[in-house]
């Protein structure tokens, strides 16, 4: 087992063109927070991004950072709160959930597209990603996509390598435009909802002009012996005070609305970003699931009826469904699986136990783009050296 | 731009040309193919029509049954293909070639089904972007992205160029409201990529497929997002003695963490150009303007406009004027997106279309004004200034050479410009045949040819509308 830390693009280029050479596989690691994710794979080399770190460019008014693929998230973020900013996709830490310290870093963000609940108004990582630097399997830097919003210059390659879990290149450097962070952020609380109502409640919301910029749905006996169903409101203050008047009127037949402000508000949100409602039991398995929100529900019921011990919540609006379900077995993989290919969508197992991700798919399965999918891994990494086999056999 | 070449017609290809009309004709019904020399005549051109070339024949697919049909008849023929929505391209992107056959989704244009609960509606490739909008608007509903020629380009085109619109500094561009295609490749399968959720699973084809430029496959249909229009929205009109406090004003507005949902930038030529058209009462003592749109309750954008006021103040504003009526608001928006035909009312005109970085607005105009200077030209001036994506009108008169010559030129100096500052050759119109030839400006051999690899996966022999978007020297296959 060797492992390098590069501490420039140049340095890794050099790396794995020499990789690249004898063939040997490569795993590319930043804060190893999101180690246990995927298919387990084994790998005699190691690149660690750490050292290739620092935020290279950030422009407040022109709303855009850059950072080195190895800069902390907590970097980031700071960076930008400090200039009252933020990152628009609010993403997921997975520290929690996988019961990992270290620091994620904001390459590994990029590499799953991890994106939190404002996904539904502002867009995935993948959305607010403008450009990238990476090195592909061959030891070549490469750019796409720019400094710049507005940007249709040739193939879009950033998107392309956005949540492709490093197997198509190592990534030296991201740049995101951010947004400005609200003046006051709250949440409206509507208790005791079944999982129907919920999402029907979610989608009357997120079909308003009011624009909630999260919503989602926990089910009773998730922290709290009554179902929660709740929706973030973000902006100027006197808005605010307009738009929960317009809540309480638009909402009045699902029930009574409660709005909580800080810690009680920004600690939900943080709970449902990061899954910590689910985290527990550690040995349980978990499913991420994105299908259409007003089909979320009764898909969730068949597994629910064939899966004894499941428990679950709801996110962007009932369109993402997170799942935990006991580990044994093929951790329900048939059941989830034959339920979402009804319903439509994906679901990826996002935690399981090491043998149960090696014996099933981890990841949706590519169906008809099987072929195409293994021609752009070619393309990048032609000796499929980069994380072979971490999302697909063969990839 | 009449300096761009074209690779040579294939001749042998020409040759066939019987056989392989004839090959079409057992694809898809008559009515669907074009042959004639006179009816083949409004395909030769896009918008871009500096550039025309009779294709070998059009066809006009009603089903992606009969897309398909046609695209394997031409792969497994060896026929270069060059998809076309509704030819409004400004980059020739759909400029077809002598030995190439033409698929139009024109005749694909019916909205197939809304879903207001999920917010997102499934739609034909040839419907128009504007009618999307159409078909959900008397619920409250609208699709996002708005490209001034909204009215006639197609969502298929849109998703070929990745469009974006007035409106994109606040609900993105294209690929950002798009959520599954329905995409047949060249061999004829048809795949669906992604669906009507967020996100799809495996590498982000729809990331990679939205702004190729037809060169992957063709789409037939979409599902795209629609969101709840807002309660009301006013356009405010911002005078500004010099450009650069326009500027300024825009980054001291996004500082203050207010993100109006359009921000346009008009200089004193393109003012005037415009207020001659569409009356739209923009101020014509100013040296700059800005279009400020606000949306949300009328306390809401009252309490946005104040704000803004303010700081406009605070850097010189000269005149401000609020929208006092639904009429005033379509005058002044009818004025910024008729701009490109305004001008086409004087003068023969070159759109460019780059984006820069925004603080470097007051040294890129400047620079602007000094090349259409040196050139002896005249320039109008239009862009969102929130993104800094510019679109210069270089003016000229097309019936002299010299000057024709002159004002591509001064359009590629333009490009060359906003990538020497970090910005690009194209923010929302795409390269097609026009900016081709300066990709190398801004990437380099390994950045392009990882970009060729990928396009060859889906196109090894370079069929699908290979005139375009890749220099014609050095490509490489998968």
């Amino acid at each position: 087992m060797t492992l390098f830390t590069p501490t420039s693009e140049t340095e890794a280029a050099q790396i794995v063109a020499d990789l690249a050479l004898t063939g040997k596989p490569v795993t590319i690691q930043g804060g190893a927070t999101r180690a246990g994710f995927g298919r387990p794979i084994q790998t005699e080399a190691t690149i660690s991004t750490r050292a290739i770190s620092g935020i290279t460019l950030h422009e407040p008014a022109e709303l855009v950072i850059a950072a080195r693929g190895g800069t902390s998230v907590a970097e980031v973020e700071a960076v930008l709160a400090a200039k009252n900013q933020m990152l628009p996709f609010e993403p997921m830490d997975h520290r929690t959930l996988f019961g990992t310290s270290g620091e994620p870093t904001i390459g590994g963000v990029v590499a799953g597209n991890h994106s939190g609940p404002r996904r539904i108004q502002a867009g995935a990582c993948r959305d607010s990603l403008i450009g990238v630097r990476l090195v592909n399997g061959r030891g070549e830097a490469i750019k796409s996509g720019g400094r710049v919003m507005k940007n249709v210059t040739g193939l879009d390659l950033a998107k392309l390598v956005t949540g492709s879990w490093g197997t198509l290149g190592l990534l030296t450097e991201v740049t995101f435009k951010v947004l400005p962070r609200p003046e006051r952020s709250l949440t409206l609380l509507i208790k005791n909802l079944d999982d129907g109502r919920a999402v029907a409640a979610l989608s009357a919301a997120l079909g308003s002009p009011f624009e909630p910029t999260a919503a989602a749905h926990l089910p009773a006996g998730l922290g709290r012996p009554v179902a929660r169903t709740i929706l973030r409101l973000e902006g100027f203050s006197v808005s605010l005070e307009y738009r929960i008047a317009q809540f309480r009127a638009l909402l009045a037949s699902y029930g009574e609305i409660i709005v909580l402000e800080g810690e009680d508000s920004t600690g939900l949100w943080r709970g449902v970003r990061n899954v910590e409602f689910l985290a527990a039991p550690e040995d349980a398995a978990i499913w991420r699931i994105s299908t259409a929100p007003t089909r979320a529900p009764g898909m969730v019921a068949g597994i629910a009826a064939a899966v004894p011990g499941a428990r679950w919540f709801y996110d962007w609006g009932g369109g993402l469904v997170w799942l935990a379900v006991p580990p044994g077995g093929d951790a329900a993989a048939t059941t989830v699986r034959a339920a979402v290919a009804t319903a439509g969508g994906h679901a990826t197992l996002v935690r399981a136990p090491r043998e149960v991700r090696a014996s099933i798919d981890v990841f949706q399965p590519l169906g008809a783009l099987a072929a195409v999918t293994g021609g752009i891994k070619t393309s990048f990494d032609p000796g499929r050296i980069f994380e072979p086999g971490r999302m697909y056999a063969g990839v | 731009m009449s300096a761009i070449a074209f690779p040579a017609p294939d001749m042998s290809i020409i040759r066939r040309r019987p056989e392989i009309l004839a090959g079409l004709a057992a694809l898809v019904p008559a009515e669907a193919l074009i042959t004639a020399e006179d009816e083949l005549r409004p395909y030769e051109s896009d918008a871009l029509t500096a550039f025309r070339k009779m294709p070998l024949a059009v066809v006009l697919p009603s089903t992606t049954e009969e897309v398909s049909a046609v695209l394997k008849f031409c792969s497994e023929a060896g026929v270069p293909v060059v998809p076309r929505g509704a030819g409004t391209s400004l980059v020739g992107g759909s400029t077809p070639q002598e030995d190439a056959v033409v698929i139009g989704v024109a005749k694909m244009s019916r909205i197939l089904d809304i879903d207001y609960a999920n917010r997102t509606a499934r739609v034909q490739a040839g419907v128009t972007n504007l009618a999307i909008t159409g078909a959900v608007q008397a619920d409250g509903f609208f699709y996002a992205p708005d490209p001034s020629s909204q009215l006639a380009c197609s969502i298929g085109g849109n998703i070929a160029m990745n469009s974006g619109g007035a409106h994109c500094l606040k609900y993105g561009v294209t690929t950002n409201n798009i959520l599954g295609l329905k995409l047949v490749l060249l061999n004829g399968d048809v795949v669906e990529i992604g669906g009507d959720h967020l996100d799809m699973p495996g590498f982000d084809m729809l990331g990679l497929l939205i702004g190729s430029e037809g060169q992957l496959g063709i789409v037939t249909e979409a599902t795209v997002r629609i969101l709840r229009s807002a309660e009301g929205a006013r356009p405010v009109l911002f005078g500004f003695p010099k450009p650069e406090l326009a500027g300024e004003a825009v980054a001291a507005i996004i500082g203050a963490g207010i993100i109006p949902v359009a921000m346009e930038y008009m200089d004193k030529m393109a003012i005037a150009i415009c207020e001659d058209f569409a009356k739209a009462g923009y101020p014509m003592d100013a040296e700059a303007l800005l279009i400020i749109e606000v949306e949300g309750s009328e306390q809401e954008m009252d309490d946005q406009l104040v704000r803004i006021i303010e700081i406009a103040k605070r850097h010189g504003v000269t005149t401000v004027r609020e929208s006092k009526s639904a009429m005033e608001t379509a005058a002044i928006w009818k004025g910024r997106k008729s701009a490109f035909g305004a001008t086409g009312k004087i003068a023969d005109y070159i759109c460019m279309d780059g984006t820069i970085p925004t603080g470097q607005l007051p040294h890129v105009l400047k620079r602007i004004d000094e090349l259409v200077t040196h050139y002896g030209l005249r320039v109008a001036n239009v862009f969102h200034a929130g993104d800094g994506n510019l679109h210069p009108l270089v003016l000229y008169d097309i019936n002299d050479p010299v000057e024709r010559q002159k004002a591509e030129d001064c359009g590629l100096d333009i490009l060359r410009l906003c990538v020497e500052v970090g910005g690009c050759l194209t923010g929302e119109h795409g390269v097609g045949v026009e900016k081709r030839d300066l990709m190398t400006v801004q990437f380099n051999k390994a950045d392009l040819d990882q970009q060729m690899r990928v396009r060859s996966v889906f196109d090894p022999a370079w069929l699908l509308n290979p005139a375009k978007v890749f220099p014609l020297e050095g490509r490489v296959a998968a």
